[in-house]
């Protein structure tokens, strides 16, 4: 029955914020990824058509969309960059939802300016998913995360996480502790002092009741850590070019840090990477942001067969 | 003194006195509340003394009644603001604002990267504290609060 419920109530419903779904519907995501992990070509699609609309690039968002609607028999209409299409005469948002709207059934769009997703699925006769907008949220990469974290450690709950990083303009980090912060985790926040984690998502954590420890380096903590999660510290976020020479290596994972280590720890990473994860590391069995990748693409499906009443 | 002030700000026979509103918001009012776009006959004083506001603005609009969810726009400027309705010279209902759950086409997001502020979209804002007035755009999911508040006249 409560399935059911949770199927009636996503079906048709946008994904635009990982404040949409409840911990029950992020659960029935996962274990409906877990599914499509196994048998991940499937002909559910045949005869849909989804438009993925990328109003900025996003070649790995984008690819691992279509990869989800190909391997299970949907067809893929959409661009990936403005210059070819009706943005650059002047078309507005508006306009653009209203008609892609008629051609397909369900939109997946990323685009550069935040709440544009949001704006986007009050005027779409089709659902939504939201690939990003801005630096606001991009909740399937929530979802495909919280599916790593609870494939690498068998659960989601009491876990110890480090973010580490751009702690301050790093959507992803924002979106996973409020995801996390429904499963009793416990949080290290390594970042420089120009990047530390925005005061409101700590009165979240307060609010809560979760334990949160704030450092400027992890060398000496990280055997605590069961996922250590890294992200780009990028050189323009700093308003002092000198002190981004000064900590830039503070935040490289090297395999020589992960020596004692809990057995079961794994390196999560967004992607793209730069310079923040060593490639040593990519070697280690520690290291699993490439299939964190590949298991997007299952996270997808699932998403994208419950919001069409698939599944 | 104080009968200068009355004197300035003349009483009306039917209407409405919104009295408590902070010397500084007062064309903010009168924007939110669309005065500046009505017949009706509106006097208003500045910068009178109170041992509230410190200064504050009152207004009079004569044959003018509000709906609360109309008034309550205001609260998010004038939080103190006190409405005395006038029938006949006499006082015959006093009301406070409350400010709204939502709030909808009034104050601007503070984020120049929102849609709202890119495309004509009307904004719309969960309060998510009354107390400071912090507002939670619902597009950008950003907080706009007293301080970066912008009406949009």
């Amino acid at each position: 029955m409560k399935n059911l419920l949770n199927n009636y109530m996503m079906k048709n419903r946008s994904l635009i914020s990982i404040n949409d779904y409840t911990k029950e519907e992020y659960l029935k995501i996962l274990d409906l990824a877990a599914e499509f992990e196994k048998n991940p070509n499937q002909d559910i699609l045949k005869g849909y058509v989804v438009a993925t609309l990328f109003f900025e690039p996003s070649t790995r968002t984008r690819l691992s969309f279509e990869s989800a609607v190909n391997r299970l028999g949907g067809k893929v209409i959409g661009f990936s960059d403005t210059n070819t299409s009706s943005s650059t005469k002047g078309e507005t948002l508006r306009d653009t939802i209203r008609t892609v709207s008629n051609y397909c059934d369900l939109i997946v769009m990323r685009h550069p300016l935040e709440g544009s997703s949001r704006f986007a699925s009050e005027l779409s006769t089709v659902p939504v998913i939201n690939a990003g907008d801005g630096a606001n949220q991009h909740p399937t990469q929530t979802l495909l995360d919280l599916y790593s974290i609870r494939k690498t450690q068998n659960t989601l709950e009491n876990l110890t996480i480090f973010l580490i990083g751009d702690l301050k303009y790093g959507r992803t980090v924002h979106s996973l502790l409020i995801a996390m912060s429904q499963f009793n985790a416990k949080f290290y926040f390594i970042s420089p002092n120009e990047l530390k984690m925005p005061e409101e998502y700590k009165i979240h954590l307060d609010n809560m009741g979760i334990k949160y420890y704030e450092h400027k380096e992890f060398a000496d903590i990280v055997q605590h850590a069961d996922i250590i999660y890294m992200t780009r510290v990028q050189k323009e976020r700093f308003s002092d070019p000198i002190e981004y020479e000064r900590t830039k290596n503070a935040y490289v994972l090297r395999m020589n840090m992960l020596k004692d280590v809990k057995p079961g720890m794994k390196v999560l990473h967004p992607l793209p990477r730069v310079s923040e994860i060593n490639l040593d590391v990519d070697e280690s069995e520690k290291a699993y942001y490439f299939t964190q990748a590949l298991n997007g693409v299952y996270t997808r499906q699932a998403i994208i067969t419950s919001i069409l009443g698939l599944k | 003194m104080k009968d200068r002030t009355h004197l300035v700000v003349s009483a009306i026979k039917d209407g409405t006195v919104i009295d408590h509103i902070p010397s500084a918001d007062l064309f903010k009012v009168i924007t939110i509340l669309g005065l500046d776009n009505i017949e009706n006959q509106i006097t208003f004083g500045t910068n009178l003394e109170s041992k509230k506001l410190g200064r504050k603005s009152i207004i009079k609009i004569s044959g003018m009644f509000f709906r609360n969810e109309d008034i309550n726009k205001i609260a998010l400027v004038a939080p103190e603001a006190k409405l005395n309705i006038i029938k006949d010279y006499v006082v015959v209902e006093k009301r406070i604002v409350n400010i709204p759950d939502t709030i909808t086409g009034i104050a601007r997001c503070v984020n120049p990267m929102c849609i709202t502020n890119n495309e004509e979209v009307v904004t719309k804002f969960t309060v998510v504290n009354k107390k400071d007035v912090k507002l939670r755009c619902h597009y950008c999911e950003k907080i706009t609060d007293r301080n970066n508040l912008q009406i949009i006249s």
